[in-house]
C-alpha cells in the first residue's frame, strides 16, 4: 500500500518558495494576455498560435502544481496535434475572416456585462471558498511524494479508474469514427480497387482460348 | 510579502481564462472556428481547476479526471473540424448564420 509522506499541503510549500512565485506569475500572465488575444485578434491563424500559447504556459503551471504528466500530454497532444488540426482547417478553409468581424460591435456590449458579471463570481468564488475541515485528510487517491507522477496515474487509471479509462477510450474511437464518416467522399469517376472482385477472378473468366488456322486469322 | 501561491491563485486564474473563452464565444458570434477555441479554452480552464484542487487536496483523482476532460475535448476539436469541414463543402462559408438549412 502507498504512504502518505506529508499530509495536506498547499502548492507552493513543495519547493523554494520564490522562483515558483514568480515562475506561476509568468506563467498566468502569459497565458491570460494570450487568451485574451486569441479571443481578438484578426487573422484566424493568429488566433491558433497564441492558443498554441495559451497551452505551453497552462502547461507550466501544470508543472508547477504537480501535475508533470498531465504537462506533457497538453504539450504532446494538444500542441502537437489538436492545435495543428485546427492550423489545418484553418488555412484549408479559403474565407474571407475579415467580413466575419462586421457585426462585432454589435455583440460587444452584453459580451462584457455578462463576461464581468461571470468573472465576478467566479472571483466571488474562488477568494472565498473553504475547504470542510474533514475533507482534508480523506484523499481518495492520496498523492505519494516517493512515487512519479506518472507512475503513479499509471497505477491508478488501470486499476480504479479502469472502466473510465476505457470509456475515454470509446469515446476517441467514436470520435475518430464520426470523423471519417463526416469528411469521406466518394468521387464518382475514379476506378476503385475491389479485392473481393479481383480474387473471386478467375482464368476461365477472364480470357479465351481461340484455334485460329494458320493462315487465315481471325 | 505576495509570494505564497496556493489554491486562490490557481482559481484565479483558471476564472479569468474561463470567463475569456464565454466571452469570445459572444464576441466572435460568427466565426466558428473562434468559437471552437473558445470552448478549448474554458476547457483548459476546467483542467487548471481540476489539477489546482488535487494538487491542494493532495488527492490523485482530480487529475485523472483532467486526462478525460483532455480526451474528450480532443475529441470535441476533431469532431467540430470535421463539421466545419463538410459545412463549409455544402455552403462555401463557416458563418453561423447561414447554418438555417434545416429552418421549417
Amino acid at each position: 500500500m502507498r504512504t502518505i509522506c506529508s499530509p495536506t499541503h498547499l502548492i507552493a510549500e513543495r519547493e523554494d518558495d520564490e522562483p515558483s512565485a514568480i515562475f506561476f506569475y509568468v506563467f498566468s500572465t502569459i497565458a491570460v494576455i494570450s487568451a485574451l488575444m486569441v479571443i481578438s485578434s484578426r487573422n484566424p491563424v493568429h488566433s491558433v498560435l497564441f492558443l498554441i500559447l495559451v497551452f505551453l504556459n497552462a502547461s507550466g503551471l501544470f508543472l508547477l502544481a504537480g501535475a508533470e504528466f498531465l504537462a506533457l500530454l497538453l504539450v504532446v497532444v494538444y500542441v502537437g496535434a489538436v492545435m495543428v488540426l485546427f492550423l489545418f482547417v484553418v488555412m484549408m478553409l479559403d474565407v474571407d475572416f475579415g467580413s466575419m468581424r462586421q457585426g462585432i460591435l454589435q455583440y460587444m456590449p452584453i459580451g462584457v456585462v455578462i463576461g464581468i458579471i461571470f468573472l465576478l463570481e467566479l472571483l466571488l468564488v474562488a477568494g472565498s471558498f473553504v475547504i470542510a475541515p474533514q475533507l482534508s485528510g480523506v484523499a481518495t487517491v492520496p498523492i505519494d511524494m516517493g512515487v512519479q507522477n506518472t507512475k503513479a496515474l499509471g497505477l491508478v487509471i488501470y486499476t480504479r479508474y479502469a472502466f473510465l479509462f476505457e470509456g475515454a477510450g470509446a469515446v476517441l474511437l467514436v470520435a475518430m469514427i464520426g470523423a471519417i464518416v463526416l469528411t469521406l467522399r466518394h468521387k464518382v469517376n475514379v476506378k476503385r480497387q475491389d479485392p473481393a472482385v479481383q480474387s473471386a477472378r478467375r482464368p476461365a473468366d477472364a480470357m479465351k482460348i481461340v484455334k485460329v488456322k494458320s493462315g487465315q486469322g481471325l | 510579502m505576495g509570494l505564497e501561491i496556493g489554491l486562490g491563485h490557481y482559481l484565479t486564474v483558471a476564472a479569468i481564462l474561463f470567463t475569456l473563452g464565454v466571452f469570445g464565444i459572444f464576441l466572435n458570434r460568427k466565426n466558428v472556428i473562434i468559437i471552437l477555441m473558445s470552448v478549448e479554452l474554458i476547457l483548459l480552464a476546467v483542467n487548471l481547476n481540476f489539477v489546482a484542487f488535487s494538487s491542494a487536496l493532495n488527492d490523485l483523482q482530480g487529475q485523472v479526471f483532467a486526462l478525460l476532460i483532455l480526451t474528450v475535448a480532443a475529441a470535441e476539436a476533431a469532431i467540430g473540424l470535421a463539421i466545419l469541414v463538410i459545412f463549409y463543402r455544402n455552403r462555401g462559408s463557416i458563418a453561423v448564420d447561414d447554418v438555417n438549412m434545416m429552418k421549417g
